[in-house]
This record gives structure tokens, sequence and C-alpha cells, in this order.
């Protein structure tokens, strides 16, 4: 397969963030060796040193740092974490073997480190996120939630067990899960032209019944709700690698439209990262307009979602001006729709109708 | 009083039998003349006082009878003695209460405050008739000569100054002063204000030491502070106000300030609430003194005065005194400050325990996982940035300082010492030195060390070494000690 951005392959980040953590290491232990108290500086998260960016379309740190000293009391224990997080990682690099945030959470305790909860120990996987510049995913930390792929794309294994084995993608109907193997895969080859980015179970599963793959030459991609980071990252390698258009489908209401954005230009958690984000990706719909055109059956809007639409509205992600229409009709309209809502017409209206026209609309 | 009391209700006499230490102990059984306001004799017997264990008996006993309801009384009662052993703690208290229970508050100083001294009237104090009295008896034929023999604190300086002040001429014959002019002079007096205050030496305060006693003996604190007042007068009569805080230890926390008022020694115990050390005490900002009312600790306030500003005939509340209130006010104020300040203190060495925990939790722990992460074999040691020594372990004393191990600290600039006595009952005494120059130098110096208690101490500075010792603090009696001694580089 040809690699059309000319990006890293994942053996080459993975040994790299091998390297950034053992040089890591060495330095402390010089450090120590010194009689100087081991220090750490990277950029701070903080709510005023994060911007948004036009070059990136993201949301990306500015220049502000914060340094993590063992010799500051506040911050040895923090500190201390991340060094165990960094060991942990570490090891599971190199034995090749994965975790999630929750499984790390508890591997700690083994080595006498203490977490008051999860939130503290994925607050300092963050953390080495940020000093390594690497997604937690290139160090084999892996999100819990689980989203699933289908379509006619022959993967490679690189998982130990699995080295070289291959599999394709359309074998098993319900399609198939996108966990920390199918993340390391290698793309092998595709037929498919096209992502199909859905947010609904219930719609990814009619896609593959009517048989959406082979109609429109797509592959098909589950978010469950909110895409995990592990999808995001899936997404952006069948953009960049295999340069293929990617589509949304969500809800037509804020939180729909936001589920399309935080896979086209990231979110402001993960503004230290540079890995996640599909800028080129289209958010295909349901729009506010097709409640509309398509006479859709609708619901109002509660006040939480108007509130939301507001907060859109002044976000900068949001200043495109088909984002700005959109919400401005969602304002006026007042109403709201799932993708479900096409059923009121037949079950394959959306298959039949509503997707062949969206499609042409946006050129694929 | 009490004997008064006994009398009206059981008319029973009062038994006394005392001794100061001679040959001789001597017995009385009396009652009291009520219209005469004289003791009638009933019987007095002599007793030899024999030596036992070379030691003659020496002490008073008080027997009475009186008709109350101890049930109800004994609390009070207990209390009152309590408060009497704290402001006497060069007394043996022994007190068998009506069921036959003993009850014992021994002395814990073997000093007492020196007796008062008599001293002439100061002229702030006088008033006419005493004047006069003065007068038929003196020997002095000039008003000069007059002031300054027979008036507190009068020189001749002050003696001129005043007399010039009150339009008397020096040479005149204080008997040739008419009764009018008595009653100017002694009006004059009160107003000058170029008397110097009386001395203390008139009164019988217990001193700061004594009380600081009294109060570790009965309340048994963590913590407490003394002062005293400087003398002063009010209305002529010189007062002094002694007051102590006490915090910490076996103090009860209340939900209110515990409060202990003392006149000339003597415990008042009843109508707390009305009495101008209340109102003082409440109106008090403890939170500027980081401390709240509910904090465990009592306030100790002792006046002792030629004539103690009672309110009522009771004699059980102080009036509010512009002078004594304000002295009482001041005297808290500055033992507040010294209990904030130890308060202060005991928070900073708590935090810096807690700092060199965590320092010494998390740096082997730094070093061994970058060790792991750089594929060392052993980890980098970290004794450079921070180092634990046990200098003394078990250690026991004995009447000679003894050395600990020797701290190597040239490594660093913050060193941390912690001695623990943990003896039963024995105290140590204990100090620090450090090596400067090749030269040990005491660093913190001998220190008491009492059962149970320990030393935490900051030195900041350039010290090759450091090292503890300790010896028993009284002959024979050896305790048993722990050191560590935490060194960080900073």
């Amino acid at each position: 397969m040809p690699n059309k951005k000319g990006i890293k392959s994942l053996t080459d980040i993975k040994s790299l963030v091998l390297k950034k953590l053992e040089e890591m290491g060495e330095r402390f232990c010089r450090e120590v060796d010194q009689g100087r108290f081991p220090m750490i500086r990277m950029r701070s998260r903080s709510t005023d040193n994060i911007f948004y960016s036009q070059q990136h379309r993201q949301y990306i740190l500015g220049d502000k740092t914060v340094t993590r000293s063992s010799r500051n009391i506040a911050h040895l224990r923090p500190f201390t974490q991340m060094v165990w997080t960094a060991y942990f990682v570490h090891e599971l690099l190199r034995q090749r073997k994965t975790s999630t945030l929750r499984d790390v959470y508890y591997s700690a305790q083994a080595y006498d480190i203490f977490f008051k909860d999860q939130s503290e120990s994925d607050n300092i996987i963050t953390d080495l996120e940020t000093a390594i510049e690497h997604p937690r995913e290139s160090f084999n930390v892996f999100p819990e939630e689980r989203s699933a792929v289908f379509g006619d794309l022959t993967i490679q294994y690189t998982v130990p067990g699995y080295e070289n084995r291959r599999m394709n993608l359309s074998s098993h109907p319900d399609g198939v899960m996108i966990g920390p193997a199918l993340t390391d895969a290698r793309f092998i080859k595709t037929t498919a032209d096209k992502v199909i980015v859905i947010e609904k179970g219930a719609m990814f599963t009619r896609f593959v019944e009517e048989r959406v793959y082979e109609k429109f030459n797509s592959i098909l991609i589950y978010t469950a709700g909110q895409a995990p980071r592990s999808t995001r990252y899936f997404i952006r390698r069948l953009n960049q690698e295999l340069g293929l258009p990617v589509y949304i489908f969500s809800d037509a209401d804020p939180w729909g439209m936001h589920i399309a954005m935080v896979i086209i230009s990231g979110s402001a958690n993960a503004a230290h990262l540079r890995e996640l984000t599909t800028p080129d990706a289209k958010w295909a719909g349901v729009w506010a307009s097709d409640i509309i055109n398509y006479k859709l059956p609708s619901e109002k809007l509660n006040d939480r979602d108007l509130k939301r639409l507001r907060e859109l509205k002044n976000d900068p992600r949001y200043e495109d001006e088909h984002w700005q229409k959109q919400i401005d009709i969602f304002m006026k309209i007042k109403r709201k729709c799932e993708l479900e809502a096409f059923s009121r017409y037949g079950l394959t209206h959306i298959v039949d109708k509503y997707l062949p026209e969206r499609l042409k609309e946006l050129g694929a | 009083m009490a004997i008064l009391y006994g009398q009206i209700t059981t008319n029973k006499p009062m038994a006394a039998i005392s001794s100061t230490g001679n040959s001789r102990i001597v017995e009385y059984r009396l009652m009291i003349d009520i219209e005469k306001n004289r003791p009638i004799i009933l019987d007095r017997r002599v007793h030899a006082n024999l030596r036992r264990k070379n030691k003659r008996w020496r002490g008073t006993v008080v027997e009475i009878h009186l008709r109350g309801n101890y049930a109800q009384a004994m609390p009070k009662v207990l209390e009152y003695l309590k408060q009497t052993a704290m402001v006497n703690p060069y007394a043996n208290i022994t007190f068998v209460d009506p069921r036959g229970r003993l009850y014992k508050f021994d002395r814990t100083v073997d000093k007492m405050p020196p007796p008062p001294k008599e001293i002439n009237p100061h002229p702030h104090g006088v008033d006419v008739e005493t004047i006069q009295r003065i007068i038929r008896s003196t020997t002095e034929n000039n008003m000069l000569g007059f002031m300054q023999r027979h008036f507190h604190r009068v020189g001749e300086k002050t003696a001129k100054d005043f007399l010039k002040y009150a339009g008397i001429p020096e040479k005149k014959d204080p008997k040739s002063l008419r009764p009018e002019e008595i009653v100017s002079l002694v009006q004059k007096m009160k107003e000058y204000d170029g008397f110097l205050p009386p001395e203390s030496d008139c009164l019988s305060p217990l001193g700061e030491d004594l009380l600081r006693a009294g109060v570790l003996k009965e309340l048994e604190p963590e913590f407490v502070a003394v002062h005293q007042r400087k003398p002063s007068a009010y209305s002529g009569h010189p007062f002094i106000v002694e007051v102590a805080i006490a915090y910490g230890g076996k103090v009860p926390a209340k939900d209110d300030i515990l409060l202990y008022r003392f006149a000339n020694k003597i415990p008042l115990v009843y109508d707390e609430s009305g009495d101008v050390c209340w109102k003082i005490v409440r109106s008090i900002n403890w939170r500027r003194y980081k401390i709240s009312p509910s904090m465990p600790f009592a306030v100790i306030i002792h006046v002792c005065s030629t004539k103690i500003p009672y309110k009522t005939l009771g004699k059980e509340i102080l009036a509010d005194q512009l002078e004594v209130s304000r002295e009482i006010l001041n005297g808290i104020r500055e033992v507040a400050r010294q209990l904030s300040r130890y308060l202060s203190r005991k928070e900073r060495v708590k935090r810096q325990v807690r700092r060199l925990t965590i320092f010494s939790r998390y740096l082997p722990k730094i070093a061994q996982f970058s060790a792991e992460l750089a594929g060392r074999k052993d980890p980098p040691n970290i004794n450079k940035l921070y180092k634990r020594k046990q200098v003394f372990k078990d250690f026991v004393t004995s009447d000679e300082y003894m050395d600990s191990e020797v701290f190597d600290s040239h490594l660093y600039n913050v060193v941390f010492v912690h001695i623990r006595n943990k003896h039963e009952e024995n105290p140590a005494a204990v100090r620090v030195l450090g090596l400067i120059n090749s030269k040990w130098k005491v660093l913190i110096p001998e220190s008491a060390l009492t059962s149970g208690s320990e030393i935490y101490e900051t030195l900041r500075g350039e010290y090759e070494a450091i090292k503890v010792q300790a010896k028993s603090l009284k002959p024979d009696m050896e305790s048993l000690l722990d050191a560590y001694v935490d060194g960080l580089s900073e």
C-alpha cells in the first residue's frame, strides 16, 4: 500500500516512543547521580494555554510550560507517579503488551505506587502524553470503549501471536472491534474509495444489511457515540495512509454535530496531541436543514440543547460558514432529530435516497 | 470564714496542729468569739517532734466540722483544692474528705516566692485619716523630709517636684497643716502623676517560674506560657497581674474557654460569668492568634494586690477596674502571642516532618524506576539529595554526655534533627552539635526531654557533620532515646 502523506509507520513511532522514555530515565538517573533533583518540563495544559490553530485546524497548546520537579514537595507524588507510568508503559512496549486506563490504575498498586482514584492516574497518563508528545495509544494504553469497523479492507496484524496474519474487515457482519490489535495493524489493501462514519449502532447495522459498503464502495465505522481516541486515530489513518475521504453521519442536534467535530478537529482535552484529528473529514448529516428538506419527524430542542448551541456558535472550530448556518437553523426551528428518523419513510429510505443525494452533494 | 461557718452550723471547735520542723509540735483547739472577733482557746498541747529518718515533721493540719451537702459540693471542693495547688506549687496539700478518701496534691518545687515586705503607703492610695495618723507620729519637721520618709517611692526629687506642684513650701512643718490643707494635700497626691508606680516587693506574686510549675503540675499541658506584668497601681493600691496560658496535653477541649481566676493565690470558683476576667477573655479576638475557643486551652489569671478590686462582698468576682483590666488584657495578649508562636512552630515542624516523609517515600522510587527505564542495573544513589540516618537507637543514657553516631552533613544545606525519649518515666538532657572548621560547636543547647516527648529541630547552614549528645537529666535515672538526622539538599 502506498503511504500517501509520508507519515511515520507505527513501528517507527513505537520505537521513537521507547527511545524517548529511555532517554527520560537516563536523564533522571544522571541528575540524581550529580546530586540534582530530577525535573521535567512540559507544555502547560491549563485553559489559558489552549489555542485554536487555523493552520492545524485543531486546538493546540501555547508556549507556556510547566515544570515538574522532584525537589518540590507538591510535585513529588505526581512526579513519582509519572516516572512509574513511564516505566510501566515502557515495559508494555518492550513486551508488546497492551493495557487500558483502568488497568494502569490497578497495576500501580503492585508497585506500591498509589493513585487515589482513576482520574488521578488518567491525568498522569495525560502528563506523560504531553511530556513524550505522543498519544497514549503509541505506548499501548487503550481506551475501554470499543467501536467497530466493517468493509473491504485487508489488514495484517502486528500484535504478538498474530504477526503477519491477515484478515479482511468484511469477514464479520457485526463489524470488527477497533481495539489495540486493529489500531496497530498494517493496512494491506482495499477497494473502498471512501469512509462512512456512523454514530448509532442501529444505523451501522442497517448500512451493513443494506450493503452500503458495496453500493457506495465504502468502509463503515461505528463510533458508539463520541468516538474513542483509538477510533479517531483509526479514522485518521484511513484518511492519511489510504487517502480515503471521510463522511460522518450523526444525529441532528448540537451533541451529534460535536461528535463529527471532534473527529474532524479534536477536543480541547487533547490539545497536546497532533495525531488524532482528520481535518479533511466532512460532516455529512443529519443537518438542521435536512429536518426541513426531508420533512423528518423531530423533537423540540430543550434548554440544555440551546445552551450547548450557543457555546458551539462561539467555538473557533465552528467558524466555518456551513457550520454557522446549521447552528442558526437549529436555533431558528428549535427542533432536533435522530438518524433513525428516516425510518418513518421506510427502513431503506436513508440508504436509497438520503445517502446518495448527500454524497453527491458533497462531491463524492 | 470556714471556721466561722463550721462553728455556726455545728458549734464544734476547730483543731490546728502545726510545726515548723523544730522539736515541738503545737496543737490548738479553738472557737471564735464572734462578738469580739477573737479566738477562744479551748485546749493547747505541745508534743515532742521526734526525728524520723533524720527528719522532723513540718506542716499544718486543720480540722473543721461543718454542715453541708458534700455530695453536691464535692466537685467544687476538689476544684478549689486543685486550683489552690496550682498557685501554691511549693506546698504539699493533703485532704481527707468526709467519705474518708485521701486526696494528695504534691509539691513539685521547693522554692517559695519571697515574702512580701512591709512598705509605706503609696501617695496615690492614702486618705485623710491615714495622713492625720502619720502626722501625729512623725518626727519629721518639714514637708520635704515628711514626704520622703513616709511614702512609698518618694525620693528627694519626687518630693520636691510634688510639693512644688501642690503649692506647699518644702520647709513647712507637717504638724502645722490645717485640716483643709490636709484634705487638699490628699487631693493633690491623688492627682499628681509624677509618682513612680509602687514596687512589687510589697506584694507576694508567684513569679513566672512558680506559676509555670503550678500550671504544669495541675493541668499537665503540652505547652504553657506565663507572663508577669510590671507592677502597677489603681487608686494608690499596688497590684501585679500574672497570666498564664496552658495548651494541649491533659487540658480538656471544651466548647468554651477554660478560665482560672486567682486573687492573692486564692482561687475564685464562683460566678465566673460576672467576673471582669471573663469579660476580657471573651472580648479577645482569639482567631488573631490562630486559636479557637474549642481548642484545648486554659487561661490562668492571678491578680495580686494590697487591695483586690472585688465587685461584691462575697469576694468572688473582680470588678472592672480600668488599670487592672488593662493589665489583665495586656497579660493575656502576651501569653496568647506566645501560644500563637508555639502553634505556628508546631505547624511548621509538622509540615517539615511531612515534607521529609514524602522525600523519603518517593525519591527511592524515582531512582528505581528511572534506572529501570534507562536499563541500568542499580538505581542511582539518592543520598546526595536526601539521607536519613538513625544516630541513636535504643540508646541508654548515663550521667555524662555521650555522642551519637556522626551524620555527615556536608552535602546538605538543611538538616533535620529528631530526638525521642522512649523511657516511661525518666527525663534526659540532649544537645546537638555541628562540625564547623573542624570544631564541634553547640547548635542546639542543652534541652530537657521528658518521658515520651520529642524534639524536632531544623538546622540551616553549612556543617561538615552533625551529632547528638545525650545524658540522664537526673543522676542514676537512665532514659532511653532514639534520634534521627535527615539531610536534604535544596
